[in-house]
Order: C-alpha cells, then sequence, then structure tokens
C-alpha cells in the first residue's frame, strides 16, 4: 500500500510543479517569476525525499539538503539584483 | 512494517503532498502579487514539513534506528521561507508591483496624506 | 578592533548549544567522535567570528520561550488550514491590505524573529522593515477589520518577544 502512497504523492508533487512552472511562464512581473521558482525548488526538496523514500535510499538528503542552502541564497540573490541593481554591496 | 505504521505515514505524506499542491495552486490562481505571496511561504513550507515528518517515521522504522537528519531540512525551511518572501515582497514593493484595486493602504499612493 | 585579551571564551552559548545540536542531528550518530568534532567546531566557529557579531543574545525566560515556540507552532497549523481554505475559496471576496506595525522593539535579532514569526502564521507576510521610522510593513491576504488585526499581532507575537529577550534591559 505504502509503494502506491508514495508514487501518489509524487504525482500529485509533479502536479504542483506543473502549476509553478505555469506560473513561471506567464509572469507577469520579474518578482511572480522569482517567486516561482522559489516555489519550485521547495516542490523539488519536496519530490527527491519522497522519491528516497521511493527507492529506500538516505542518499538523496544531501542532495535535498543542498538545494534547500543553494535555492535560498539564489531567491535572495535574485531578489538583491532587482532591488539595487547589484548583488554584492 | 506494521499496518499501522504505514497508515501513519501514508497520511502524513498525503497531508503535505496536498498543502504543496495548494500552496502552488494559490501561486498560479490568485491575482495580484502579494496575495500570490502567501500560497508559498506557508502551504508548501508545512507541506515540505509533513513530507519530511513521514520520511522521519519511515526510515526510523525501516532500520530500527532513529534517522532524524531529514529535520535539518524542515528547520531550514522554516528559518528561511520568510526571509525570501520577505525580501522577494521588497523587490515587489520597490519596483511597485501593481496591486489589486481593493487592497487597502497601498504605501506608495499613500505616502501624500501621512 | 577587539583585543585578544578582550574575547570572551564562550560568546555565544545558545548558538554554540545550537550548533552542536544541528552537528549531531547532520551527522545522525551520536558517537563519541562526533560528540567532541560537533562540541569543537559549536566552541571554534563563535569564538573566531565573534568580531563579526558584537550583540550577544540574551533570553530572560526559557520557559516563557518554550510556551511561545509551541503556540507559534500551532498557529503555523491553524494558519495554513486557514490559508488552504481561503485559496481554494472564490478570490473575489478576499480583502488584502497593506498594515503598518509600530514596533516596540529594539534589538535586530528580536525583529528578525517577529518579522518570521508574522509571515509564517496567519494570513500576513512582512515584506517592508523601516528601522528609522520605527514600523514593519505587512501584508494581508484576508483582513476585515485592519486596526483589529494590528493589536492582535502586538499582544500575540510581540509583547511575549518583548518579554522574552529585552525586558531586563531597557
Amino acid at each position: 500500500m505504502l509503494q502506491s502512497v508514495i508514487q501518489l504523492t509524487m504525482f500529485i508533487i509533479a502536479l504542483a510543479l506543473a502549476l509553478n512552472l505555469w506560473r513561471l511562464c506567464i509572469g507577469p512581473s520579474l518578482p511572480d517569476r522569482i517567486l516561482a521558482l522559489d516555489t519550485m525548488y521547495i516542490n523539488a526538496i519536496a519530490l527527491l525525499v519522497v522519491f528516497g523514500m521511493h527507492e529506500q535510499k538516505t542518499l538523496y538528503f544531501e542532495g535535498a539538503l543542498l538545494i534547500a542552502v543553494m535555492g535560498f541564497v539564489g531567491t535572495v540573490a535574485l531578489s538583491k539584483y532587482l532591488l539595487r541593481g547589484d548583488i554584492i554591496e | 512494517m506494521s499496518f499501522l505504521l504505514e497508515v501513519i505515514i501514508s497520511l502524513f505524506l498525503l497531508l503535505g503532498a496536498l498543502f504543496a499542491l495548494v500552496g502552488s495552486l494559490g501561486l498560479t490562481r490568485l491575482q495580484d502579487f502579494f496575495m500570490r505571496l502567501h500560497g508559498p511561504t506557508k502551504a508548501t513550507t508545512l507541506g515540505v514539513g509533513g513530507m519530511i515528518i513521514g520520511s522521519i517515521i519511515y526510515f526510523s522504522a525501516g532500520d530500527n534506528a532513529l534517522s532524524m537528519h531529514e529535520l535539518l531540512i524542515a528547520l531550514f525551511l522554516f528559518i528561511t521561507a520568510p526571509v525570501s518572501a520577505h525580501i522577494v515582497g521588497k523587490a515587489a514593493l520597490h519596483r511597485q508591483i501593481a496591486c489589486e484595486e481593493r487592497t487597502r493602504n497601498i504605501p506608495w499612493q499613500q505616502n501624500g496624506d501621512d | 578592533m577587539t583585543s585578544f585579551a578582550r574575547k570572551k571564551v564562550f560568546p555565544h552559548k545558545l548558538l554554540s548549544l545550537f550548533m552542536l545540536g544541528v552537528w549531531l542531528v547532520m551527522s545522525n550518530s551520536l558517537g563519541f567522535g562526533q560528540w567532541l568534532l560537533g562540541g569543537f567546531l559549536a566552541w571554534a566557529i563563535p569564538f573566531f567570528t565573534q568580531s563579526f557579531w558584537p550583540q550577544s543574545m540574551v533570553m530572560n525566560k526559557p520557559w516563557l520561550a518554550i510556551r511561545f515556540l509551541l503556540l507559534v507552532l500551532w498557529d503555523i497549523v491553524v494558519a495554513n488550514a486557514q490559508v488552504a481554505v481561503l485559496i481554494m475559496g472564490p478570490r473575489q471576496k478576499l480583502q488584502p491590505a497593506f498594515m503598518r506595525i509600530p514596533l516596540e522593539l529594539k534589538q535586530d535579532f528580536t525583529i528578525t524573529l517577529l518579522a518570521n514569526t508574522i509571515s509564517l502564521t496567519p494570513g500576513t507576510v512582512s515584506v517592508d522593515l523601516q528601522m528609522n521610522e520605527g514600523y514593519l510593513l505587512v501584508h494581508g491576504l484576508h483582513v476585515t477589520d485592519v486596526d483589529a488585526t494590528i493589536a492582535e499581532i502586538k499582544s500575540r507575537y510581540e509583547r511575549p518577544l518583548k518579554e522574552i529577550f529585552e525586558c531586563s534591559n531597557p
């Protein structure tokens, strides 16, 4: 039973990622797109965690943690660029 | 793995996935940027939290040893999600993104009155 | 420049404890070697970077802090249910509003905590901080009464934070 629930969860997250991709495409403004990217990386973390359960390996945890760290830095850098036109002041 | 444990894990997974979906739906469906900001920061973060609790129970029960390191992802997300929402919102304020008509107290429209 | 003689051995005790905890959780074991390595890192990193962190955090009432943490965790779950209902519901009926919350808090760390708490709880996201005018700009997804919401945020989140971190040194 658990395997099919895990697959259903992965399907729902994939649906959420598709919705984010739609927002990323239609915009309409730059902060909207940054927000869509931000949500996409959070959903990607969720997908990786569930995929690790599907494969029964803890290996994917490191990948998820790396995405969490790098995604946050990426969001802040992009927003900072919009705010100042410069990333490192 | 016992049946009861499987049911608990499934509940957490499905609840988390539904919250993630609702957050993304909010991002797609709501009308202006500042309203869209609410969906991802709250629902998606809690969704990931739910899935991570499921994963902790799964791996702890599978190996018969407490496996807590997924908790770090949840901790990190709960610290960073408000910060990234704040800074994206700040960028949007700076660019004066168009708001819905019915939003009250729009900051750049009332600079004259107070 | 801080001279070496004035450096404290443990400049940020809570931060050190937190780092040790994170290290043990990350390495996923409680072996002796992990305690040793984590303890060394938890001492060394705050010690060698202390000139970047002049303000030391003081927690006056730990029990109140735990109560506040539980309150916030509960509010996060409730907030998510509410926001989920709002998102799924009819979107024309939503009444978004910007609110200015005047701040009584003084320290950077406490204001950061307040802003994060506001972002994670019912229908509100903090979007801008005006330090020199002393207010926090908050966007609410569905606000029926602006003044009541401001008063609730102030009594529910700001006052406990002020008691926990700032009361002893007014």
